[in-house]
């Protein structure tokens, strides 16, 4: 237990840190721009110090749990004896099947159930007039989500450049914009950035990492990253081919 | 009174565990399903999981107490006092502190760093590694922050989003061109990390706040676009980061 309470009073110093730069952002402001006195002065300070304490657990625990999880179910689904090849020859790709399942499957589940997506979900629906369904732009998302993890997998698996696939979406993304309803745009642009939560961020990220430890030759410094990545930008084109499927739908009838 | 504490208190917890439900139903199905066998560590699993979702809970539990409300009085009352200059420089705080403190980004850039100096890009000692993670979140934060500026200047001056977006694009495109190998996997993907927690509700905020209060705005399609805009910046500077720490 020494070692817990050591470490938990390592990780509380270094967030109490983490969080000065707020505090110290609405002090200045409201001193010496505002120059009125802080309302609510105890329930600011009382906020923050639940902020540090939330902080401190969340990190200890994603050591232990979020990170490690990621990292062992790449590691079990990518293993020799579970895909039955011999260790040190570099399979084929198709053989990581249940790899891309697995990612596809935690990305649409994380996805449907993100708060802040049902919060864009719902003012989208406003925006267009009820052209935008509220289930149907989450899944859409979510569908997006799943394929980017997949398509992330796969490209880990194969080791090819990040770069070229990023490059390729932002194409298709621009040439979306040019045809798309103007007013959806930004939406569509924000629901790349909501998808990637604080608790599925982690997970992600090790299930890269971990998948690039398992597959032979591949280098994890390298190789291991750009599942957030799609994360962020297949979404967009999800939405964006969404907007335009239901503005053709109106507009047909 | 003390029932209604308890009350309010599950109340908040269930919220938090609700985020954590799915990746328990995915992640359970695959290993009675497909593995069939049981997790390794599950013990740490289990406590860990529940320090995730009691952090969580504080967390933002203390965020909607005593912060948010503050930085949207903040903003609202900058907006209103007129000052361009302040204004902006409250923008690229807020950008900027928030993002030091997003939970998801301090975790991604300690494994980024433990992942460079396994590679042998930098040091192994703690030192190395510690500088390394802090330059990567210090450098996201301060993009960030310039984006949620340039992010308001936009929505003062009415520019269109994706002259902004596909500017952003080209950028990226170019400075791959020259950043280190080292860099572009993480640099792509903190682009992604940045905009969780914290600077999402308070960016959304502001945006909307801002588009409401000026004339000729509307706070649905002018306030949307600042989160898509933050997480661009960051893939551009932290490239600029490797070039600089690699070359």
């Amino acid at each position: 237990m020494g070692d817990f309470a050591e470490e938990l009073y390592r990780v509380l110093l270094s967030t109490s840190i983490d969080v000065a730069p707020i505090l110290g952002l609405i002090l200045f402001f409201q001193m010496a721009v505002l120059k009125r006195p802080v309302p609510n002065a105890k329930r600011v300070i009382l906020g923050s110090i639940y902020v540090v304490i939330g902080l401190a657990l969340f990190l200890l625990g994603l050591e232990k749990a979020l990170f490690p999880l990621g990292e062992l179910m790449a590691q079990q689904l990518s293993a020799p004896e579970f895909l039955g090849t011999e260790a040190s020859e570099r399979s084929e790709w198709t053989s990581y099947y249940w790899i891309y399942i697995f990612a596809a499957t935690i990305g649409f589940a994380t996805t449907i159930a993100e708060p802040s997506l049902i919060a864009v979900a719902i003012k989208a629906n406003e925006v267009s007039g009820g052209s935008i369904k509220n289930w149907g732009l989450r899944i859409t998302v979510a569908i997006g989500v799943a394929f980017a993890l997949s398509l992330g997998t796969f490209r880990i698996v194969t080791g090819t450049p990040l770069y070229i696939y990023i490059i390729a979406g932002y194409g298709i993304v621009t040439i979306q914009t040019v045809f798309a309803p103007k007013h959806l745009i930004a939406l569509a642009y924000d629901s790349g950035g909501v998808t990637t939560s604080t608790v599925t961020v982690p997970i992600v990220a090790a299930l890269g990492l971990g998948l690039s430890k398992a597959v032979p030759g591949s280098n994890p410094a390298l190789d291991g990253f750009g599942l957030i990545a799609f994360a962020s930008l297949f979404p967009i084109i999800s939405v964006l081919a969404y907007a335009q499927y239901r503005e053709w739908i109106i507009h047909r009838k | 009174m003390l029932f209604k504490t308890v009350k309010y208190i599950l109340g908040k917890l269930k919220a938090a565990f609700t985020d954590l439900v799915p990746v328990i139903l995915v992640i359970g199905f695959f290993q009675v399903a497909v593995l069939r066998q049981p997790l390794p560590d599950f013990g740490d699993v289990v406590l860990g999981s529940i320090l995730v979702v009691v952090g969580l809970m504080l967390f933002v539990e203390g965020l909607e107490m005593g912060l948010f409300p503050i930085g949207e009085a903040m903003a609202d009352a900058l907006t209103r006092k007129g000052s361009l200059f302040w204004l902006l420089v409250f923008a690229f705080g807020l950008g900027f502190s928030t993002t030091v403190a997003e939970p998801a980004l301090i975790a991604v850039a300690d494994e980024a760093a433990r992942i460079a100096a396994s590679g042998s890009f930098i040091g192994s000692d703690e030192a190395a590694k510690s500088s390394y993670s802090l330059g990567l979140r210090m450098t996201v934060a301060f993009s960030v922050g310039f984006a949620i500026l340039i992010g308001v200047l936009r929505i003062l001056k009415g520019w269109p989003i994706y002259y902004l977006i596909i500017g952003g694009y080209i950028f990226v495109i170019i400075i791959t061109l020259f950043a280190p190998d080292e860099i572009i996997g993480i640099a792509y993907d903190v682009g992604g990390v940045t905009t969780s927690t914290i600077t999402v509700p308070l960016v959304t905020a502001l945006g909307v706040g801002l588009a409401s209060t000026i004339r000729g705005r509307s706070p649905l399609t002018d306030g949307f676009g600042l989160i898509a805009f933050a997480s661009l910046t960051p893939m551009i500077f932290v490239m600029l980061y490797g070039i600089f720490i690699f070359n």
